[in-house]
């Protein structure tokens, strides 16, 4: 079978990352050490960052720290230390290793943890992650916010006006929270500032997801995605986080021109679905480009937020805009008919050969439905279709030889069609 | 004459098959694949040689399948056994559309279509529950053969029915059996039956489409054999080379590509 050597490309935009998460970590580490900053706790999905960049306080996401802990293999003791004071082997292994690292001294291998100020729940499609927050609460008597996001229920996926009007309600009452914790009152044209700066960065990066419908694709919609998710989340409504986007899109379009993509040859296009799993996140990507298979588009890099479909923050309506954000534009508050037609649009649109469904063996919440959605893709729709199995965290899941046997017979099986298909055409030109 | 040979590194057995070019098996071998991986391989090859009466360089292509295909180091090209199973059984029942693979941790089905691709396959995660190994436990409960349980579900009159699928688990619901003064065969005939529901609501995943071919270590077990025929509702088609059809997929693998390389020199292997 034909096997395509690995890439080990890093652009400039990898480079422009490191140096920006560098910068944002150290100053997570100054608000921990020095006391230079005070932090507030929030979630990737759907989230209202930029309240907190116009309070001037520091945005801490305590699902990056424990992905870091897992990419730095750094991630099972602080499992194991969760799991001794009684959290089960089942338990988010997020959960796990944050509550683990909470508990300790807080330091890691990137940065030290502050404790917060705010631990401010913005709770979306997952009440594990709610218990998550209220026992950091517990653990350090701090002060919680729960926000409270109404999911996606009609049948149109489009949230009501009383939903809006809900969520705007508990953000002003959020507002209040941060003048008393910062002792000033909201400037609302830094915010609408702020604001502007979100939605001029979340439709450049949704330029940058449009370049992947080009073959070769310039980047992986997945494994370079996710480097591009940490300024997304993280610097989200600053110049710095802008300014990632720029030149991520201009390097882009250039390898777009150039015909360059992230592998020596493209011979498989797919979509995936499901986090990776990150403590062997360079081993699962070379599972891949061995088969010359590169991921078009992801739904795991619409967890923060979907722009691609039209969305854009609007500055002259900045609280129903993170609130509209927040409700119906990630895509872990839409319910399962969303999550298919949103895949069904990626492979259409974006020219996929399959769909590759990775699920995580401790998050039943969001993988619970993935058979029922692999039967769908399969029967219903013909698009081949592999479940596979591991975690996002605890490296214990991880089964190289099984994933790898899957992976392999599943590109076989592709490869075999595409020779067929391409004996036939090559027949019938001849014909 | 051309050779091609197939080595099937399985996690408890290595099989090894080798065809001549008009694709008849000209020697089996099968050898305990054990710790060392690489000589597993390398010795069920040397058996097969050995059977076939040939020397090594008469094989012209050797494809290596199974979890220890990567060790099949003096191999030509490695393929997944979900492959092999599938080509394997086609050629033994040309009428195959679904697969029943059971092996030593595996349980796995594959739809194939008519030329012996795959089009869709499932397999067990992470767990041995209705697997061989399973079988191995009960067999090991009570203290009798492996060989020897199939036939003996075969007797069940009122089979029990297990709490558990679970292969470390399964030992203490025997005791508990037969604790119960429960018949053998009446145990062993309800743990063939719940591999078997077990088996089958993995493999429906995939669809279950006639005729189906029943493969690898485990079919050799008449208990089994009947008790999927008897869920399914349907035959199911067993061979006496069930056990080595990986291996056989493998060799047929092997051969197609020492033919190609043969006529078409320039570009030898994909």
């Amino acid at each position: 079978m034909a096997e395509t050597t690995k890439s080990t490309y890093q652009g400039q935009m990898h480079l422009l990352q490191k140096e920006m998460m560098g910068r944002y970590f150290e100053r997570v580490t100054r608000a921990a050490e020095q006391g230079d900053g005070k932090a507030v706790y929030m979630l990737i999905s759907g989230n209202p960052v930029e309240l907190v960049q116009a309070f001037d306080l520091v945005p801490v996401y305590p699902e990056i720290d424990a992905l870091q802990l897992a990419v730095k293999k750094a991630a099972l003791p602080f499992i194991l230390k969760a799991e001794e004071i009684g959290y089960s082997m089942d338990n988010c292994a997020y959960v796990k290793a944050d509550v683990g690292l909470f508990l300790g001294d807080r330091k890691t291998p990137f940065a030290t943890i502050p404790l917060p100020s705010l631990i401010l729940c913005n709770y979306v499609g997952c009440n594990v992650y709610l218990q998550w927050f209220e026992h950091l609460a517990e653990y350090c008597d701090g002060e919680i916010y729960n926000l409270d996001i109404p999911f996606l229920r009609e049948p149109s996926g489009k949230p009501s006006k009383a939903d809006i009007e809900y969520v705007v309600k508990q953000l002003e009452e959020v507002i209040v929270a941060m003048e008393r914790l910062t002792g000033k009152d909201l400037d609302w044209a830094k915010l609408k500032r702020i604001v502007a700066l979100s939605g001029e960065t979340g439709e450049l990066w949704a330029k940058v997801k449009s370049l992947t419908k080009h073959a070769p694709t310039p980047f992986d919609a997945y494994f370079d995605s996710v480097t591009m998710m940490a300024p997304l989340y993280c610097l989200r409504g600053t110049e710095d986080g802008l300014k990632f986007f720029q030149t991520a899109l201009k390097e882009m379009e250039e390898k777009v021109q150039m015909g360059q993509g992230p592998l020596p040859e493209e011979r498989f296009r797919f979509v995936i679905e499901g986090p990776p799993p990150w403590p062997y996140l360079r081993t699962f990507r070379d599972l891949f480009s061995k088969w010359g298979a590169v991921a078009v588009a992801s739904t795991y890099s619409t967890v923060g937020g979907l722009w691609e479909f039209g969305f854009k923050h609007d500055p002259n309506r900045p609280l129903e805009s993170i609130a509209e954000h927040m409700l119906e534009w990630n895509v872990t508050n839409r319910n399962f008919l969303q999550r298919y037609a949103q895949i069904r649009r990626y492979i259409e649109e974006w020219n996929a050969d399959a769909l590759i469904i990775h699920s995580v063996k401790s998050c039943r919440l969001f993988s619970a439905g993935q058979g029922d959605m692999r039967e769908y893709f399969t029967k219903d729709l013909n698009v081949p279709t592999l479940l596979i199995e591991s975690d996002i965290e605890d490296p214990r899941y991880f089964s190289e030889a099984q994933i790898k046997n899957r992976i392999d017979a599943f590109f076989e099986s592709l490869e075999h069609k595409k020779i067929v298909r391409e004996a036939h055409a090559a027949a019938g030109g001849a014909a | 004459m051309i050779y091609a040979a197939g080595i099937d590194v399985g996690s408890t057995q290595t099989k090894g098959i080798i065809l001549d070019e008009k694709r008849n098996i000209v020697a089996r071998a099968l050898t305990m694949t054990g710790a060392n991986v690489t000589r597993a391989g390398d010795n069920c090859f040397k058996e097969a040689l050995k059977v076939a009466e040939i020397p090594p360089e008469q094989v012209a292509y050797v494809v290596g399948t199974g979890y220890g295909r990567y060790k099949v180091t003096f191999g030509d090209a490695q393929i997944t056994e979900i492959s092999c199973h599938a080509r394997g059984a086609c050629n033994l029942f040309p009428n195959t559309r679904t697969v029943i693979d059971m092996g030593g941790q595996d349980a796995k089905g594959i739809r194939v279509g008519p030329d012996g691709d795959v089009k869709d396959f499932v397999m067990n995660d992470k767990c041995a529950a209705g697997t061989g190994r399973f079988l191995g436990s009960a067999a090991e409960a009570l203290l009798l053969n492996l060989d020897d349980i199939g036939p003996l579900s075969l007797k069940a009159k009122n089979p029990v029915r297990l709490t558990t699928v679970c292969t470390v688990f399964v030992e203490s619901d025997i005791m508990s059996y037969l604790a119960q003064n429960k018949k053998v065969e009446d145990i062993l005939g309800g743990v063939h039956s719940a591999i078997a529901a077990r088996t089958i609501s993995l493999i429906r995943r995939v669809g279950i489409e006639p005729e189906v071919t029943f493969t690898g270590g485990v079919s050799r077990n008449i208990g089994m054999v009947r008790a999927l025929e008897e869920k399914l509702g349907m035959k199911i088609n067993v061979s006496p080379d069930s056990h080595y059809v990986g291996a056989l997929g493998a060799a047929i693998f092997a051969l197609e590509r020492a033919v190609k390389a043969k006529g078409e020199p320039a570009q030898a292997t994909a």
